[in-house]
């Protein structure tokens, strides 16, 4: 207890967490991605409605439910902590700054990106977690709560727009994390490299084409669902 | 050349500074910074006005005493050199450029340019050194290094802890240069003995200096004057996650 304290009070330890715990969060990403890929089976939502019934219900995901929402809290909780640690660490600031001549955008927003995919988990929850187990008095299915959601261009388009950000977050942050780890050097870096672009690429497309598989259905059905 | 430079003024720690305008002419393109503030400087004595303060001593970049923030970065626009190495041929003709000195909680503004940087020395007396018994002194490759570890270490050897890492960094962060002088001893034979208790030390004395902590912008390595790898960081972190499990 006494290392873990020592470990999380200093500023290496604190970037370790925050580490850890966004690559905990992606590794949350591939599970509920895996899910969401039943939506395209094209069996009228009876095999992502297993799932996602199985998802509810069943006590080890819930324990897991609770280990992902202490995960989110530590990690925005530690980032924010640091990050105001950073800024209080140059008093007075630079009449002329010119970071972009020494770093990528990427890595000087994380904070504003962390916190546009933090506002959209607040919307995203509000629809699918409370809208599926409160206020769902028509009782729709999980799979016609997303079709009807997803009907909404505007609401696809928050989606999509989310999704681009939550790669830009992990566009730095994936591969900042190995860096945190220690697990850097020439021998590594294209395998990372190469794992960090399913990260930052392939999951937010197929993330995003969720919204747009279902406005397209929306659209050919006349707007019925 | 002619140039307009502002530079930042200030009287000494307490006092407010601002960046105040000057206009210097008849520069060659193969003058070093330090020479047009060298000239600038004549000019404000002989006016009976204060010279600007600035730090120098080697002017050949390996004393590391001569940081400056020019237009916006770390000893200037070039890569892998410090401001006394910066040559007016880097600049047009004409250009106005904006002299700051380093700014950081943990490098408190002495006068003008002038930053305390013993903030550095601090982290080194915590733990950036050897304890050996004193004696003849030994043979050259007495104790054999391999020429691959030997080169990785000579990198983190290279650094001349003049700041331009804490400087560029948009969180003021020291990781560079501490990284640096634990990762060089961690490497070597001679840094085995205090390898662990070294990399604690160091690091809970930069986080009592008020520096910032590592987003991994890589700013640093980018402005460093003798391009010290960020993979040295890398290093550190995984030292101070064995130090402190095992
Ligand atoms: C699914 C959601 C998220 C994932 C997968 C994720 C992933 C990551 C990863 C892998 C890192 C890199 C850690 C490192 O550099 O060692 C990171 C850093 C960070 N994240 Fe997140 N994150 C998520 C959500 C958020 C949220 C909601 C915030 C809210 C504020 C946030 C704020 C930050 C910040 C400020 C950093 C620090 C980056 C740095 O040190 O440069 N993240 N994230
Ligand atoms: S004066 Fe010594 S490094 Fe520039």
């Amino acid at each position: 207890m006494g290392t873990l304290l020592q470990f999380y009070t200093s500023s290496v330890g604190k970037k370790l967490a925050v580490g850890l715990t966004g690559l905990f969060l992606c590794s949350f990403l591939v599970v509920h991605l895996g899910i969401n890929l039943f939506l395209f089976a094209g069996d009228g939502g009876e095999s992502y409605n297993m799932y996602a019934e199985f998802m509810a219900t069943n006590p080890l995901i819930k324990m897991l439910e609770v280990v992902l929402v202490v995960g989110f809290l530590l990690h925005i909780f530690t980032s924010v902590i640091l990050w105001f640690k950073n800024r209080s660490a140059r008093p007075e600031r630079y009449a002329m700054y010119d970071a972009a001549a020494s770093s990528e955008l990427s890595s000087r927003v994380t904070l504003l990106t962390g916190s546009v995919v933090f506002m959209f988990l607040v919307i995203h929850l509000r629809t699918f977690w409370f809208g599926s187990r409160y206020g769902n008095e028509a009782g729709y299915t999980m799979y016609q709560l997303v079709m009807r959601a997803f009907g909404n261009p505007v609401y696809d388009l928050l989606y999509i727009t989310s999704f681009v950000i939550l790669g830009y977050h992990l566009r730095h942050g994936f591969q900042s994390a190995f860096q945190t780890f220690g697990i850097n050097n020439s021998r590594y870096t294209r395998l990372i490299e190469l794992i960090a672009a399913i990260f930052w690429l392939v999951v937010p497309i197929l993330f995003a084409a969720i919204p747009l598989y279902f406005l397209r259905m929306h659209y050919m059905t006349g707007g019925i669902v | 050349m002619n140039f307009t430079l502002k530079i930042w003024r200030q009287k000494d720690s307490a006092s407010k500074g601002e960046l105040t305008t000057y206009y210097t002419s008849d520069i060659t393109s193969d003058m070093s910074f330090l020479e047009v503030l060298d000239k600038l400087n004549q000019e404000l004595i002989k006016r009976g006005d204060d010279p600007v303060a600035f730090d120098h001593d080697c002017r050949e970049g390996i004393c590391g005493s001569c940081g400056m923030y020019i237009n916006g970065r770390s000893h200037g626009p070039q890569r892998g050199g410090a401001s006394c190495q910066l040559h007016m041929r880097s600049f047009k003709d004409g250009e106005t450029i904006v002299v700051e000195p380093f700014r950081a909680k943990g490098f408190p503004i002495i006068k003008d340019l002038v930053v305390d940087r013993s903030a550095f020395d601090r982290i080194m007396q915590a733990g950036g050194f050897v304890s050996v018994d004193t004696g003849g002194t030994p043979d050259a490759n007495a104790i054999p290094i391999p020429k691959k570890i030997a080169d990785v270490a000579m990198n983190a050897a290279s650094c001349i802890g003049c700041g331009a890492c804490v400087a560029a960094c948009k969180n003021s962060s020291a990781m560079l240069f501490v990284a640096a002088k634990v990762s060089q001893l961690a490497l070597l034979p001679q840094g085995q003995t205090e390898r662990k208790e070294r990399v604690i030390a160091m690091l809970a004395q930069m986080d009592k200096e008020g520096f910032g902590s590592c987003t991994n912008t890589y700013s640093c390595e980018a402005e460093c004057p003798k391009e010290i790898s960020v993979t040295h960081i890398a290093r550190m972190n995984r030292e101070y996650l064995k130090a402190v499990l095992s």
